[in-house]
């Protein structure tokens, strides 16, 4: 599938012009998510977007980086309305902020969670669980 | 050629002479009277008519349902109905996993439970999060409410979620009247931040 990338601050322009062009007519947002890439300095949280042209039936992809330090990328809800729940757990897992989203809070974890769990640096098991011996998972421990 | 090997012999089924009737309780009898304490009575009466509250969320109660069914027939221990109000059932069925943001539902479920109240923990997940180690996921339902009795499996057969069923009514009968008045009870509850 045809992929590229563009400065985050033209994301709306990069979508807008594929959304009017006569010719390209990418109306249709199929999905939108985020990619945690912790070795890119200055670059790692990438915004995809999935775009279908569905008189033609093509797709593309369309890709933003922004740095994990200020995550700030703008909303695309002002074109597609099915942004918005995406770009909401968008923000739930990796923590990008959508500027000038109508309602940027957590759709899918609980409420209180106080971190981003699909950045890399969050290990995936639970860690508020005390019974799970190190040991018997063959990561640290006296067993080596 | 049949290539099933059941009902080529058909057993008579005795269909007379074979209602289950339960032991009476100890007590004392003699002509046209019979004494025993209130204890024993009410615990009978409990024990063979629990109303289970299903709190089905995934495989395990796809288990429930054919524990539920004719083959396996939960009916048989008194347990006829399904209450889907937990403001008029004794025993609260947790099957499946229970994902954090649950956690607060089925809590206030167990709150709207009156009392007595009975909770069986059925299969992996809710009893300890099985293998959903992860961030979204409760490790055990015990961290949430207090449990009676635990069945282990994933998903544990029908047959185990009769045992576990067999064990509550054992607890349902020899509990002790004023066991949920006790400090010890009252602590339980003050545990889990219970009034």
């Amino acid at each position: 599938m045809f992929t590229f990338e563009a400065p985050k601050e033209t994301n709306l322009k990069v979508l807008q012009f594929l959304f009017d062009d006569n010719e390209l007519k990418f109306r249709f947002l199929t999905d939108l998510c985020a990619v945690h890439y912790p070795s890119q300095q200055g670059r790692e949280l990438a915004v995809v977007y999935h775009l279908h042209n569905l008189v033609d039936n093509i797709r593309i992809r369309f890709k933003v980086f922004t740095g994990i330090e200020q995550p700030d990328v703008f909303t695309a809800t002002n074109l597609f309305s099915s942004a918005n729940w995406m770009e909401r757990e968008t923000y739930d897992f990796f923590g990008v902020n959508f500027v000038g989203h109508p309602n940027l809070k957590r759709i899918l974890n609980v409420d209180e969670m106080d971190y981003f769990p699909m950045r890399k640096e969050f290990p995936l098991e639970d860690q508020s669980r005390i019974d799970k011996d190190d040991e018997m998972f063959g990561r640290g421990g006296s067993i080596l | 050629m049949r290539p099933v090997r059941f009902n080529i012999h058909p057993r008579k089924a005795d269909i007379h002479n074979n209602i289950a009737i339960t032991e009476m309780p100890e007590g004392s009898q003699g002509e046209g009277y019979f004494a025993t304490s209130f204890e024993k009575v009410i615990g009978l009466a409990r024990k063979n008519s629990i109303w289970p509250l299903p709190f089905a969320t995934s495989c395990c109660g796809i288990e429930f349902m054919a524990t539920m069914g004719s083959h396996y027939d939960l009916a048989r221990f008194g347990s006829e109905r399904m209450g889907f109000t937990p403001r008029q059932c004794d025993l609260l069925m947790v099957m499946g996993t229970i994902s954090k943001k649950m956690a607060p539902i089925l809590r206030q479920v167990y709150l709207q439970m009156a009392e007595p109240r009975w909770v069986l923990s059925v299969g992996a997940c809710a009893s300890s999060g099985g293998i959903f180690d992860t961030y979204s996921v409760l490790q055990g339902i015990d961290q949430v409410i207090p449990v009676d009795v635990y069945v282990p499996g994933c998903p544990p057969r029908p047959e185990a979620i009769l045992d576990g069923v067999l064990k509550i009514q054992e607890l349902v009968h020899n509990e002790s009247l004023r066991r949920r008045n006790g400090e010890q009870y009252k602590a339980l509850l003050g545990s889990y931040g219970i009034e």
